[in-house]
């Protein structure tokens, strides 16, 4: 249907001939390495999006990413760098700033069979453009009984950056979580970014893909198997980062680093916290949560986000659904406080979960709580 | 203040007819017509006005099997109309209901314009658009009767037809939203040079929609192969065009890029415009054109289109620029067809409908596990749940 597509490969050098299905093995555009001894890669969350965008898009010429400065700016955070000048205006396509315009654009071209990568800027702009994420494209497989798929990547920037306001700082996991027809994925590490992103674009159906700002620039080690261009993480599976055995905490995004932190701290004091990278909101791995209750009989979740019908809501009624028996304590929440984000940077901080929330919680988890401080 | 009458009325006071002599040696020892190819060339009744574009001739090939088909197309799209709307007071339809006899010129000159490789894409006023795109009436009646038959199987409704096989991406019912759905398909059909446009339909009411605007700066930044049909019946739901619209010229409402009106309720002006606008566009990008229709009907069933309009202004329509009347006299002045002929191909068009609605209903339900199916295309063995989850869940 589509002619073949000679590209040149910049960073390689010679040229690569470009057909439909092939997965080609090639260097990421941005150089990940730090060395070749045999000590564990390192590569930051950005790198590990780019290299993603990168392979996925030499390896099927029918993706394609669209959104404002994706171009010639390089991508507002840099997730796009170098992209444009390998595949060219017609596959890295910058846009107005008119997201129902463009948003639109993209779930058209996916119904074509196109596989569109639309970036917000922030998820905060995806609201412009919220009925063609779920009227045109959540919903049209159900409505069409299968004949209209919609093979599309919605990602960018979600949740709380530093001092940006209440207008730029909300986390939309809660919100398309509940939407079904959507597949909703939060990385964490270099690992999860590449992984997912990859197992998004390759996904037939319409994904929104939440980051995190301040996770671009953070490193973590990666496998060679992680470096590998078909590496692929699978859709709707949580990740034990940390096994434990008294207290299970759920955290997505950037509170998955805080509650590693927070595990550490409990650890101190006796208490084996098992930290639960949820990855995918939706679908939700209920079965890994709930098995996870089922052995440490408490539950503390964490998000970043508004607490009223947030994710953490949703995760304790499951667990009360399917584990009540086995939970010897109240399932704890923690949450973005529930009011817009201040700007000041003390109301920023009391408005955004902090380590010592985590670990206060999971000590009322395992009845080891000091005094509420109002109360007393 | 009702319509002026006689705007919507002087497009068709006389058929101007260019008859070429190998036609008219034909029409005295008349051929069976329905399988007539030989060329003859028709006048629209009116002229095109253009916005930034020469305008196409008034002067339309056509050919008298294609005058005999748009005949019969228009006549089952009006019956099946009528049809739905009997069905729907009989309750066996439920929901909404757009129907859009009056219209079905634009629908069936559109077709004959272009190929079934381009794609159209309109808003929930799609029965006869999914027709003319190769639906048959089985699959319109039981899915609006919410059948497995149904071409969406049951699932989508009078809204949300679809036939991507022959480029008919539905089907929508956001008011605005196809717009830029169908600069996207057109989008790929560039992308992947395909060589191919697309039609994306709206209403007048529509056309004040901001997102059809982001997508045309867009499109036309892009020169995409896009064309946007504005089908102008003067009424959005139950608010008149001067009401809704500071500037009603819509051909013009694209500013930059450039647009065409046409008399919608003459299909040979309708094939001669798309057809011109799928060339312009593959060569320029995006254009619009405006058609000036009307709807007999309410703007869904459940408003009877007179609390904003006079029955005399729909009557006046009706008697003076009806699409199917307007080809129905062609043929009698062309010679190509008796009038018995015509009302016999009425009368089996009527059958066809009444045969498809039988079938439609013999059709059943959908199975109950088709709740849960086509959440996504891959589900991955994901659960679902229905109300009481611990009573009803299923896998993706």
């Amino acid at each position: 249907m589509f002619s073949i597509l000679k590209q040149k490969v910049l960073n390689g050098g010679s040229p690569v001939m470009i057909l439909g299905q092939t997965v080609q093995r090639i260097r990421p555009a941005v150089d990940a390495y730090r060395g070749y001894s045999s000590a564990a890669k390192e590569m930051t969350v950005r790198e590990a999006l780019n290299s993603a965008l990168d392979e996925e898009m030499s390896a099927d010429p029918k993706v394609f990413i669209m959104g404002e400065e994706v171009g010639e700016y390089q991508g507002a955070y840099k997730i796009s760098k170098g992209l444009l000048e390998k595949y060219g205006p017609e596959r890295v396509l910058d846009t107005p700033i008119t997201e129902a315009g463009f948003t639109g654009i993209g779930v058209g071209a996916a119904y074509y069979g196109l596989k569109p990568v639309v970036e917000f800027m922030t998820f905060n702009f995806s609201m412009q453009a919220i009925d063609h994420i779920i009227n045109s494209a959540a919903k049209s497989n159900y409505m069409s009984a299968g004949r209209i798929s919609v093979p599309i990547v919605f990602r960018g920037p979600n949740g709380a950056a530093a001092g940006v306001g209440a207008q730029h700082s909300q986390c939309y996991a809660g919100w398309y979580a509940s939407c079904p027809g959507l597949k909703v994925l939060t990385p964490y590490s270099s690992e999860d970014a590449r992984g997912l992103l990859k197992a998004a674009i390759r996904d037939p159906d319409p994904v929104i893909f939440l980051e995190n700002e301040l996770l671009y620039g953070e490193s973590f080690p990666v496998s060679a198997e992680v470096l590998d261009s078909s590496f692929c993480l699978p859709i709707g599976k949580a990740k034990i980062e940390r096994e434990g055995k008294d207290v299970t905490i759920t955290a997505f995004s950037k509170m998955v680093g805080l509650a590693l932190k927070a595990a550490e701290i409990l650890a101190k004091d006796g208490i084996s916290a098992e930290i639960i990278n949820l990855r995918s909101i939706r679908p939700l791995d209920r079965a890994t949560i709930n098995a996870s209750v089922r052995k440490t009989n408490r539950l503390v979740t964490v998000e970043e986000g508004f607490p009223q019908h947030g994710v953490g809501a949703e995760i304790c009624t499951s667990v009360i659904e399917e584990s009540f028996g086995y939970l010897d304590a109240p399932v704890e929440r923690i949450a973005g406080a529930d009011v817009p984000m201040p700007y000041a940077a003390n109301l920023e901080r009391s408005a955004v979960p902090q380590i010592e929330d985590i670990v206060r919680a999971a000590k009322r988890a395992c009845y080891r709580a000091v005094p509420m401080a109002a109360a007393s | 203040m009702t319509m002026d009458l006689s705007r919507l009325t002087s497009s068709s006071r006389r058929l101007h007819l260019l008859v070429n002599p190998f036609a008219a040696a034909a029409a005295h020892s008349r051929r069976p017509i329905s399988t007539d190819t030989s060329p003859i060339t028709v006048e629209t009744s009116a002229p095109f006005t253009a916005h930034n574009c020469d305008e196409p001739s008034r002067s339309v090939e056509t050919t008298p099997q294609e005058l005999v088909s748009f005949f019969r197309d228009m006549a089952l799209m009006r019956r099946m109309e009528i049809a739905a709307d009997s069905l729907y007071k009989g309750k066996m339809i439920r929901g909404f209901c757009h129907l859009y006899d009056g219209q079905e010129a634009v629908a069936v000159g559109m077709e004959a314009g272009i190929t079934k490789k381009d794609c159209i894409i309109t808003a929930y006023r799609d029965h006869c658009t999914f027709l003319g795109r190769g639906g048959t009436l089985l699959e319109v009646f039981a899915e609006l009767m919410g059948r497995q038959g149904g071409c969406s199987k049951g699932k989508g409704g009078s809204m949300h037809f679809y036939k991507k096989e022959s480029g008919f991406y539905g089907g929508h019912g956001i008011v605005g939203a196809q717009v830029p759905l169908g600069c996207g398909l057109a989008f790929a059909q560039k992308y992947l040079k395909d060589e191919t446009v697309t039609f994306a339909l709206y209403g007048d009411g529509a056309a004040n929609q901001g997102q059809l605007f982001e997508a045309l700066n867009i499109s036309c930044l892009w020169q995409l192969p896009a064309i946007l049909v504005c089908e102008n019946n003067h009424y959005g739901m139950g608010t008149a065009e001067w009401r809704a619209a500071k500037s009603p010229a819509y051909y013009k409402r694209g500013d930059y890029a450039p647009g065409l009106k046409v008399d919608g309720m003459d299909a040979l002006a309708v094939k001669q415009a798309c057809k011109f606008a799928k060339e312009y566009a593959l060569k320029n990008g995006p254009i619009i054109l405006e058609m000036d229709t009307y709807r007999y009907h309410g703007h869904s069933m459940s408003d009877p289109g007179s609390t904003y309009r006079t029955r005399d202004e729909i009557t006046g329509v009706r008697q003076v620029r009806d699409p199917i009347e307007r080809i129905r006299k062609l043929l009698l002045g062309l010679d190509l067809a008796s009038e018995k002929e015509l009302k016999d191909m009425e009368k089996e068009v009527r059958k066809e409908v009444d045969e498809a609605i039988s079938q439609a209903k013999e059709s059943q339900l959908p199975d109950p596990s088709e709740l849960f199916t086509n959440v996504y295309s891959k589900g991955y063995g994901v659960e679902a749940y229905g109300p009481d989850r611990k009573e009803v869940r299923s896998v993706l």
